[in-house]
């Protein structure tokens, strides 16, 4: 069905492969730049012909070296035009590419190579070389490596071991004798064969192989390329890590799909101003970039003059106002709207083109949860940032945000010709021409995961919302229990929407088989004692600070504002919080509390704090508690505090009925 | 014993080739303080050798005589068998040495990116008229230097602060933009005065990798005074031992920590 679509549009020849679709650029976008890198100061670019040149003597090379159809080629290294040649080079003499995390040790790596049996290593430079060397022992099946950067490499033993630039010259030299062979095995490829493996990060158990045929990457390309109106003037900027699906997608899916032309940075640390100088129309970054550039952008502005902060800030309140709703298509007064115009010339333009967003058309975040007031900033300076849910499985796209219908808390509707069914337990399950193939050597996690429908487990939990159709995610599936009364108890989702104030470091809700819900608070030492500063408030410690009356109210404010919004889901009001503490320490990863990435063990804190878990639950107003700590040295104390159990207004289901009305 | 013509190939592949630079019984004098006395040792083409010694050894005013900024009351320095006249500074440059300094001398004010492109000023020929009007040879001649400088920031691994002002940096970075301007000379024989000097392990660790990496790569010959005995050992080909004005080792890292002189002057020994 899917192929048929990929058949019509093609118009002249099949276009069913990457390889496929790089001819036809080299002939339609012949003269538009394909690849840039910043290069000794400069912007180095590659028209999609000079592109189709490189990757056709990097293949034919290959083909010298003996790279037989089914090998796999592992790429490793950073964001460079030559890697992203690598791939479609490889894919060209009918290998398979497998992207591989540059920052992995040489353990994980060893484990990945010898997964796959990869035959064929193509680094970026001496430091991967190095790890690939340090386990050579354990891979038995690997023949040849490839370099790109010679820097070091000079007088390793070059039996097995050859440069980029080499290989594509003896390519060049074979051609007479080599191309027939490309063109047969270019010509045997089809929707069916597999573009790309790659590795799911692991953050649980061992990473698994994920299988994805031509028909997954182009399909999926395709229609989120046609969502978004992507044409081949596009700009992006490539700097995630190769080895994830978002970026094979971005930068080598949707760049072939649409021609558009992909940047990659001189260095890591130089992103920022690479962003700035390339302006991409095009862009995705994890909530953390976003976060980061606002919290810069502050501080700038709390240096400058008067004049300038005074107008940034009274024009910031205005786009917070009306910046959503123009950017929505929303009506807005023609008073507001001019004025907004001469707070984009004054301020928001100038800002944008510090961002590095001067140009853009499209942004997207995905990946964990972004503050709501961090992605109304962006959206009130009129970028068009929009949330998505995806994942390896299924080629990214699951669910997105179609343009004037983005909201921070949900992450859209499904993306054209995906399917979405939730199951009874709140599990999405998904249906779409991206779902994978299969994990690679691994029956069985295809089997649990994928099931003879086709239909694929997420493991996330969420619903969709009646009144929009879009989708919120609620929280790893494992994680969604049920209340006493079966309703839906979602912790994180609550967590979530407690930690998005800036007074709240912390918070964890209990209510898994019980019939309300309560939670433990740990207050933002830096937030909360920059506002005990201005008000006079003195306090010694943490836990002084903690357990202040004002403090408490304040919490509880807080408290009682997130039980109003979580009242509104009708799945998980059940989840608002009738009673919480304020803890007397900061829960740590040196007590076990937490794991080293800041993550809550929820089930280590329940036991721990289980005395003060039963004083919420008993109606009790104060508890008191003797806590073991461990100092950073490793000496271990113990902290004792009377605690104050405080009430918080919830909201009933009659009420939020009225207010529906 | 080795020849001064000779050359030979050390363990790890690189060449070492005959003697480029030899101290003939040099000794320094400051009115009655005798600084350097009477040492003599020679530098090998594309080798790294290090001067070490306890505080007040005269380690800097010996780099100082290597770099012609001293000329000593007697003895004599051979460059390339020849011996060397007096010179100044610029004139030194010419010949293919430059150096750092052990407490960092760039351009605050400037930018990393300037600051390097100082180092390539005795490649410049156009003149003021010319600079100022961004006319005929001054603008082929920075495009051209600026390709030199851009390999070298490529090479150290300073492409995100090409235009910071050097005030902003962080002392270890500064040191390797010290570095850079060194190297945008494009010298034959480098000499680093304390290159590690004030600087956490991990920069140490960078500063080895680009001091071997620069060694390695572009052949230059290196000679260093550093007091981080470990750094000194695991760099260098041939060590130089100095003790109150004299020479009281010199050899392979481990000949010299097997010296008893030297584990003396650095251990301190009873005088009885």
């Amino acid at each position: 069905m899917s192929q048929t679509a990929a058949q019509t549009s093609s118009g002249a020849g099949q276009l069913l492969s990457v390889p496929a679709l790089l001819e036809k650029n080299a002939t339609v976008h012949a003269n538009r730049p394909a690849y840039r890198e910043k290069e000794f100061g400069i912007w180095q670019s590659w028209t999609w012909k000079e592109t189709a040149e490189e990757i056709d003597a990097l293949a034919l090379g290959l083909l010298n070296l003996g790279v037989s159809e089914g090998d796999f080629i592992a790429v490793i290294g950073r964001n460079r035009p030559s890697l992203y040649w690598s791939m479609v080079a490889a894919q060209s003499v009918g290998a398979v590419p497998v992207p591989i995390y540059q920052d992995s040790g040489a353990e994980e790596m060893a484990y990945v190579l010898d997964h796959c049996g990869a035959a064929y290593v193509i680094a970026g430079d001496q430091e991967q070389v190095d790890k690939v060397v340090e386990i050579k022992d354990q891979l038995t099946n690997l023949k040849h490596m490839i370099y790109i950067d010679p820097r070091g490499l000079r007088k390793y033993d070059h039996s097995h071991l050859h440069q980029y630039s080499h290989v594509q010259e003896q390519g060049r030299a074979a051609r007479d004798e080599l191309s027939a062979e490309l063109a047969a095995r270019r010509g045997k490829l089809d929707y069916e064969s597999t573009c790309v493996m790659l590795y799911t990060s692991g953050t649980t158990g061992r990473p698994k192989g994920v299988v994805l045929s031509n028909r997954n990457v182009i399909e999926s390309a395709k229609n989120a390329s046609e969502f978004d109106h992507l044409t081949a003037q596009e700009d992006i900027l490539s700097y995630l890590p190769m080895a994830w699906v978002g970026d094979f997608i971005f930068s080598l899916g949707q760049a072939f799909w649409c021609g558009f032309c992909v940047n990659c940075p001189e260095s890591e640390d130089t992103m920022m101003t690479d962003l700035r100088e390339i302006g991409p129309t095009y862009f995705f970054a994890p909530p953390r970039v976003f976060e980061g550039q606002l919290t810069n952008v502050m501080i700038r502005m709390e240096d400058a003059g008067k004049l300038k902060r005074r107008m940034f800030h009274h024009f910031l309140a205005h786009a917070k106002k009306v910046g959503g709703l123009i950017l929505d298509g929303k009506t807005v007064s023609t008073m507001d709207r001019l004025k907004y115009a001469l707070g984009d010339m004054l301020v928001y333009g100038p800002l944008k083109d510090t961002l590095g967003y001067g140009r853009i058309r499209v942004g997207y975040t995905a990946g964990e949860a972004i503050g709501p007031e961090i992605f109304d900033f962006y959206r009130s300076l009129g970028i068009n940032l929009k949330q998505l849910y995806g994942q390896t499985e299924a080629t990214v796209f699951i669910t997105v945000q179609p343009d004037g219908q983005v909201r921070a808390d949900t992450v859209g509707v499904p993306a054209p010709d995906v399917e979405l069914r939730i199951a009874d337990n709140g599990e999405i399950f998904y249906r779409s021409p991206g779902t994978f193939v299969e994990y690679y050597k691994n029956a069985e996690s295809t089997a649990s995961t994928k099931d003879a429908e086709g239909w694929v487990a997420t493991g996330d939990a969420g619903f969709i919302e009646e009144s929009s159709g879009h989708l919120r995610i609620i929280d790893r599936a494992k994680d969604v229990g049920k209340m006493a009364n079966g309703a839906l108890f979602a912790p994180k989702y609550v967590e979530n929407k407690l930690k998005f104030y800036p007074d709240i470091l912390e918070a964890v809700v209990f209510g898994n088989e019980r019939d309300r819900c309560v939670a433990f608070i740990n207050i933002d030492l830096t937030a909360v004692g920059n506002w005990a500063e201005r008000n006079n408030i003195a306090y010694a410690s943490y836990q002084e600070l903690a357990g202040h009356p004002r403090v408490l109210e304040t919490i509880r404010n807080h408290v009682e504002a997130v039980n109003v919004s979580v009242a509104q889901d009708e799945m998980l009001s059940g989840c608002q919080i009738h009673r919480f503490v304020i803890l007397h320490k900061e829960l740590d990863a040196d007590d076990g509390e937490m794991t080293r990435t800041r993550k809550v063990r929820r089930r280590i804190v329940e036991e721990k704090f289980a005395d003060i878990i039963a004083a919420l639950y008993d109606g009790s107003d104060q508890v008191s508690t003797r806590t073991e700590v461990t100092y950073e040295d490793g000496r271990k104390g113990a902290i004792s505090a009377t605690l104050t159990c405080v009430d918080a207004k919830v909201q009933s289901a009659i009420t939020r009925a009225v207010a529906a009305e | 014993m080795l020849d001064a013509s000779d050359s030979f190939v050390t363990e790890d592949g690189r060449t070492i080739g005959g003697v480029v630079m030899e101290m003939k019984n040099i000794t320094l004098r400051f009115g009655g303080v005798v600084a350097i006395k009477d040492i003599s040792f020679d530098i090998r083409e594309g080798e790294i050798r290090a001067i070490i010694g306890p505080n007040g050894a005269g380690k800097s005013s010996m780099l100082n005589v290597i770099s012609g900024f001293y000329v000593p009351q007697e003895g004599e320095v051979l460059f390339h068998g020849k011996q060397r006249p007096p010179m100044r500074p610029y004139e030194v440059a010419r010949q293919g040495i430059a150096r750092t300094f052990q407490n960092i001398a760039l351009f605050e004010g400037m930018s990393v990116l300037d600051n390097v492109m100082t180092g390539r000023l005795n490649n410049m020929k156009a003149g003021l008229f010319q600079q100022a009007f961004w006319k005929g040879r001054a603008e082929k001649e920075e495009v051209a230097n600026r390709e030199v400088v851009e390999k070298i920031i490529d090479f150290l691994e300073i492409q995100a602060i090409r235009k910071t002002p050097v005030s902003r940096l962080p002392y270890g970075l500064k040191k390797r933009v010290e570095l850079a301007r060194a190297l945008a000379a494009e010298p034959k024989l480098l000499l680093l005065d304390e290159p590690m000097a004030g600087m956490n392990v991990e920069e140490k660790e960078d500063m080895s990798r680009f001091i071997l990496d620069v060694n390695d790569e572009f052949g230059t010959t290196i000679a260093l005074i550093e007091h981080d005995m470990g750094v000194v050992m695991d760099l260098s080909d041939r060590v130089v031992v100095m003790d109150y004005g004299k020479k009281i080792g010199d050899g392979t890292p481990d000949e010299v920590r097997n010296n008893q002189n030297v584990i003396d002057a650095y251990l301190g020994v009873s005088h009885d």
